[in-house]
């Protein structure tokens, strides 16, 4: 993508230090997303990255270290601000509201303020075209879907916040490899659409093909970081810091 | 003739005369207790206060009729004040206490329970007062001269609690309520201001809790401790239904008030109060999560 245009950070996270309680689990992380671009970041279990995202979304607040979004600070900002500025945040545990239909889980990334019938249509049409499944079980609530739909589903949720950027926390943990390669596509629909993605994935593979850049995470610090097509999956690198 | 006997040994106008009672009561606990537990749901705050900003709201209601005369601009004044005040006390009180120690919201909505029960002592003395009800006809009930005004409390209370429910399923609003009761921290990550949607859903549970004040204040007087009583059957109702379920509260007020109505057939109806607490405590022995919940999946 046309990167030379939007060499400017969109997301810009700089020495960020995080706790939970006494233990230090972000030991100045600092790392950037461009407009529109794919970036990986990957990591054994436990070594920051969920936190990293948490952190990036205000769900965590960091004792140092500063976040920017499009050159403007944003640390210590309410979430709600920053899903309306534009950050869409999909957790690992996919967090659909259970008790909601899938149209009301949609509805409330939908019911902002400033977004036209027309436009809430046209979003709801575009996820729709996506996720069939999702259209079909509109009126079902959200906890009776299967692994797979309620992934799609809390993608298609940050979407119609019409994000900037999306924090995709291991969007393919634990589901089948049909439903892998549509995350997959999804992810690819995104990026065309030009929204930048921050995926966190136990899926190397999957990571390196995606990703135009990847970042390795160890011990609450970013060890590495390359061009995916630098890397390989059996590289010494991933080999020496994920073990696979 | 057995069965003949058994029959005419049932006092079925009795039975006939304590449903109506029932249904009426059971719809103003309806309403006092689906605003505790709408609190209760989103906020996971026990409001120890409830029942002083149904007093209150039936002060309010007192006042406004004193100067207007008129019982429906009393109701809705109520309403808004109280919500108001209860805006104010939820941003006062329970805002910075969002995520800590339950007890700590506990001892500081029984601190705002105390100030305001008296202040209504300080400003209206021990006297009680009498709201007038708005209309005062009579039917014929077997041997009973039952008044219309109760019935139009069923109706009435059944009516905001109809409305509120519409507002929880179809309204952008109450979509952001129920969302925000399942899981805040996704809430807030989809864009919705929790920290206003808790202001507004204390403020909506004290506007119901004034609106029953004001509609029960012509059925008992208006004074300082009126709101013990209802507040602590309200929260066997909130137990009983399931902490946080605004059906399952419903149908537990309407359910604990038959029975209590059925039961003062046979013993003084302070007695009959006993009713409610054996339910509560089978309850909590064999169905802890609440009698009308369906298990949830």
């Amino acid at each position: 993508m046309n990167a030379a245009a939007n060499d400017a950070p969109l997301i810009a996270v700089d020495d960020l230090h995080t706790y939970y309680g006494k233990s230090h689990i972000l030991h100045g992380v600092t790392l950037h997303v461009r407009p529109g671009e794919v970036v990986g970041l990957l990591g054994r279990n436990g070594v920051g990255k969920s936190t990293t995202l948490k952190t990036i979304m205000g769900l965590v607040h960091p004792t140092e270290g500063s976040v920017q979004l499009g050159g403007n600070p944003i640390t210590g900002m309410p979430p709600h601000k920053l899903a309306r500025l534009g950050i869409g945040y999909v957790p690992e545990d996919r967090r659909i509201f259970r008790l909601l239909t899938v149209m009301e889980n949609l509805r409330t990334g939908l019911d902002r303020q400033g977004v036209t019938e027309e436009k809430k249509r046209s979003l709801l049409d575009k996820v729709f075209a996506y996720f069939p499944v999702l259209a079909e079980r509109r009126n079902q609530a959200g906890g009776t879907l299967s692994g797979g739909e309620q992934q799609m589903l809390a993608i298609a949720r940050a979407m119609m916040l019409e994000p900037r950027i999306i924090l995709l926390d291991e969007p393919t943990e634990g589901l089948m490899p049909r439903m892998v390669s549509q995350i997959r596509n999804i992810v690819d629909v995104l990026h065309q659409e030009n929204v930048a993605i921050l995926l966190v994935e136990q899926n190397v593979p999957l990571t390196l093909e995606a990703s135009e850049r990847v970042y390795i995470m160890e011990k609450g610090v970013v060890r590495h970081h390359a061009a995916a097509r630098d890397l390989k999956v059996n590289d010494a690198v991933i080999h020496q810091y994920l073990g696979v | 003739m057995e069965l003949t006997a058994i029959l005419y040994a049932i006092p079925w106008d009795q039975i006939l005369i304590q449903t109506v009672n029932g249904i009426v009561t059971g719809m103003i606990l309806a309403l006092i207790a689906s605003g505790l537990t709408l609190i209760f749901g989103i906020m996971d705050v026990v409001n120890f206060a409830h029942g002083e900003l149904f007093m209150l709201g039936a002060y309010v209601g007192v006042v406004v009729l004193a100067t207007t005369g008129n019982f429906w601009l009393a109701l809705l004044i109520a309403t808004l004040v109280v919500a108001l005040l209860g805006a104010a006390i939820q941003i006062a009180t329970l805002r910075p206490l969002l995520g800590r120690d339950p007890l700590t919201t506990i001892l500081a909505t029984f601190g705002v329970s105390l100030i305001l029960q008296n202040y209504a002592l300080w400003q209206f003395g021990p006297v009680a007062r009498k709201i007038q009800e708005p209309i005062s006809g009579r039917f014929t009930l077997f041997y009973l001269e039952y008044p219309w005004y109760r019935l139009m409390i069923a109706g009435l209370s059944a009516a905001i609690i109809g409305g509120f429910w519409l507002f929880l399923k179809y309204g952008k609003y109450g979509i952001w309520i129920r969302a925000t009761t399942q899981d805040r921290v996704m809430a807030q990550a989809m864009g919705i201001p929790v920290p206003l949607v808790h202001t507004a859903a204390f403020a909506i549970g004290a506007g119901m809790a004034a609106a029953s004040g004001v509609l029960f204040g012509p059925l008992v007087g208006v004074n300082h401790t009126m709101g013990l009583d209802w507040v602590l059957k309200a929260f066997i109702v909130v137990v009983v239904g399931g902490m946080g379920n605004l059906g399952g509260s419903i149908a537990a007020a309407i359910f604990i008030s038959l029975l209590e109505a059925y039961a003062s057939i046979w013993v003084s109806p302070a007695q009959a109060v006993i009713v409610s607490f054996v339910v509560l405590i089978l309850t909590l022995l064999f169905r802890p999560t609440g009698l009308f919940v369906p298990t949830p999946k």
